[in-house]
């Protein structure tokens, strides 16, 4: 099926859940990754349970540290 | 008063963190003309701080609130501010930044940005301007502001953390913050336009 994910149409296998396609998408840190789907954000214990379906636009957040206080 | 001034007058902004994007931020936004503005960051003016902060030599070691709360009333004295000088958690956010219409992400390190980002999506109505990759030189145009979601406005490059030999400068910390504030601007407009076309139905 195909996925938009950060914008960009991708190829992946069917019938995935949103942890699954972590791993699928070979996302490093997982835990420090964010994941909106259809523009909402999801709980992390929901992933297991959230199945993908075709069209779906899931965005996966990383957040690169600057911009604050520290030096 | 023309409407667009009139929309920002009443509107109400939350910076959270007053480094390199939030006070360039809240600055943005005191001369706009905000309404009101509630800041928040638990910090210090630090030396290191002055390449890219809007503080002074002589706020060195003064709580970064009050610095910044001093140098905004110097801009516009006519704006309510609520400074409040704590570290931010997913306990008190709601609370700080309880009415607010928008609220900006202006931290630093990465599991801050993602606590903020998930408190204010998960349990607050607000939408989020939030930003990831601001660090280093050149390259202005590959930050970029994304509308990912009704919600959440992302600015960056995406990509450019700051670490040893990527270090944050002025002009690229300002380019972010201040496609962060015009995002915080279309968001309030946006408001605006659909306070007006409600009162017209």
């Amino acid at each position: 099926m195909k996925l938009i994910i950060n914008g960009e149409e991708v190829s992946i296998k069917d019938g995935l859940n949103v942890n699954q396609l972590l791993v699928e998408h070979n996302v490093k840190m997982p835990e420090m990754v964010s994941v909106e789907l259809n523009g909402q954000i999801l709980r992390r214990h929901v992933y297991e349970t959230t199945q993908l379906n075709e069209g779906d636009k899931v965005e996966f957040l990383y957040f690169m540290g600057g911009g604050g206080g520290a030096e | 008063m023309t409407p667009v001034f009139f929309e920002l007058k009443n509107s109400v902004v939350g910076v959270a963190g007053l480094g390199g994007l939030g006070s360039n931020v809240a600055i943005a936004l005191a001369r706009l003309g905000l309404g009101r503005l509630i800041v928040a960051d638990f910090d210090v003016v630090d030396t290191s701080n002055l390449n890219r902060q809007q503080y002074y030599v002589d706020q060195v070691g003064m709580p970064k609130v009050e610095a910044l709360v001093a140098n905004l009333r110097r801009i516009n004295p006519n704006i309510e501010i609520a400074g409040h000088q704590v570290r931010l958690t997913p306990e008190n956010v709601p609370e700080i930044f309880a009415g607010a219409d928008v609220i900006a992400e202006c931290f630093d390190r990465s599991e801050q940005k993602q606590m903020l980002v998930e408190t204010v999506l998960l349990r607050m109505s607000a939408p989020i301007v939030s930003v990831s990759g601001l660090a280093g030189y050149g390259r202005s145009n590959d930050i970029v502001t994304r509308r990912l979601s009704s919600r959440h406005v992302l600015v960056g490059d995406g990509v450019t953390a700051a670490r040893p030999g990527v270090p944050l400068t002025a002009p690229r910390v300002g380019v972010a913050a201040h496609h962060q504030a015009n995002a915080i601007l279309e968001i309030m407009l946006d408001n605006g336009r659909k306070r007006v076309n409600r009162s017209w139905q």
